[in-house]
């Protein structure tokens, strides 16, 4: 069973869809104990930084996201509230990961929307990915390079694509609108022991 | 390199495609799903849906169709045409639309696109524009096209994007169903003002069309619905093409 965490963040339905689509069972959920049972968490999200925070805090899901011992993927604003902390809102995050979030410099179109490259990409997690596969962004803010950082991407400039620490992967791209090539990067996600 | 959008549009009335489809190979050409997983295939890059149903009545549906499409497509899209509300607009997100765009109801009450922006994030929120050349000025028009604005096509994107829109969907009427090419010039105008990506929309009838809107203005996409549908120029040999001019595209 796959645990989607669900808070004040849109289109978690489209995360649930790509789940069931690879044949998992899937539930959307902000209950503890359903998380904790599950064998694999996904934390998704679009929105803002703070507002999302308190939300989790409020119903104290900030401390049981911290403490997941099985494999967990955060996306997009995911991956960002993973972070030490986002310049969105001047938030405290939940600090698995050691990096800050930053707005991207106005000197090129921004939001960074599309298709695009990543760079360094050994993890599991991009088994079968080639050197010209592409995923699909869509964020204003991004996450600088740090030693969890496990593929980076080059808009702007260079930023964490997705990290690694422990249990906890993250993907600041959306595998779920990333076509076949998404698939297969959810796909390793869900064969992590 | 973040690489240059190629974007279908499907017309949309009371759930099926309109505007005649001519796909070999499709069981039902007129099923909107069956025609979004083939442009999906082909390596359409994202979806418009634009929802032309008449009737509020008939409109209802119009959410069950975008939970159908959430679940068969992987990649983004967006679903425009009709939507008057933020409540609208929670409906077609909520349903798993990734984006809404924001045509009329944007010009009747601006707030509409900071308070969508606020709950959902700006991008979320597309601001479609139709525009005209008129005595030398390109006018915003409302209602399909309709209806004239006093607004001109520049300040209205600048207004959007500080009012937290993500995108510009920047259509020319003068030149939508040409096939003569996309307006060039205020294309070029709008992109180069707003630092927001723009989708120039209206008159690709050849591949170098789309060369030229990407080579000449800064926009970030390119929309296009009848050479798709017909068959016309099919995306693969589009994104070859792009790709021999040295344009960015996914392959």
């Amino acid at each position: 069973m796959v645990a989607i965490i669900k808070y004040n963040a849109g289109n978690i339905a489209s995360v649930k869809n790509a789940v069931e689509r690879l044949g998992h069972r899937c539930v959307i959920t902000d209950n503890e104990v359903e998380i904790r049972r599950a064998d694999k968490v996904i934390f998704p999200g679009v929105g803002e930084a703070s507002s999302a925070m308190e939300y989790l805090k409020e119903r104290k899901l900030d401390a049981v996201i911290k403490s997941l011992g099985q494999p967990v993927l955060g996306i997009c604003l995911g991956l960002q509230l993973l972070c030490r902390y986002s310049e969105e809102g001047d938030t405290d995050c939940l600090g698995v990961f050691d990096t800050a979030v930053k707005k991207f410099p106005l000197t090129d179109i921004v939001p960074h929307i599309g298709w695009d490259n990543l760079k360094q990409t050994e993890s599991m997690l991009f088994d079968g990915f080639g050197k010209d596969d592409t995923v699909y962004f869509v964020h204003s803010y991004y996450a600088e390079s740090c030693a969890q950082t496990i593929a980076e991407c080059d808009y702007i400039l260079p930023f964490s694509a997705a990290m690694r620490n422990r249990n906890f992967y993250a993907t600041q791209f959306h595998p779920e609108k990333s076509a076949n090539v998404g698939e297969r990067i959810l796909e390793n996600f869900l064969k992590i022991r | 390199m973040l690489k240059k959008r190629i974007i279908p549009c499907l017309d949309i009335k009371d759930g099926r495609t309109v505007k005649g489809v001519n796909f070999v190979g499709l069981r039902d050409a007129g099923d909107a799903v069956e025609l979004a997983k083939r442009y999906v295939q082909e390596g359409a890059d994202e979806l418009v849906f634009l929802d032309i149903t008449a009737t509020v009545e008939k409109r209802k549906n119009l959410t069950g169709l975008v939970e159908k499409i959430a679940r068969e497509i992987n990649i983004p899209f967006t679903v425009g045409g009709g939507i008057n509300s933020v409540e609208d607009a929670q409906a077609i997100i909520k349903a798993g639309a990734d984006k809404v765009s924001i045509n009329t109801a944007a010009v009747d009450h601006p707030e509409i696109v900071s308070e969508i922006a606020a709950e959902f994030g700006s991008q979320c929120v597309v601001l479609a524009i139709d525009t005209k050349l008129e005595d030398g000025e390109w006018k915003v028009y409302i209602h399909g096209g309709r209806t004239p604005t006093p607004l001109h096509a520049v300040d209205w994107a600048l207004e959007g994007e500080r009012r937290g829109a993500g995108e510009i969907l920047l259509t020319s009427m003068n030149n939508d169903g040409t096939k003569n090419g996309f307006a060039l010039d205020v294309t070029a105008a709008v992109s180069a003002a707003v630092n927001i990506p723009v989708v120039a929309s209206g008159g690709a009838g050849t591949m170098q069309h789309f060369a030229d809107v990407f080579q000449q203005t800064r926009a970030s996409a390119a929309l296009a619905a009848s050479i798709f549908h017909f068959g016309e120029i099919p995306i693969p040999r589009l994104k070859q093409f792009l790709k021999q001019q040295n344009i960015e595209v996914r392959i």
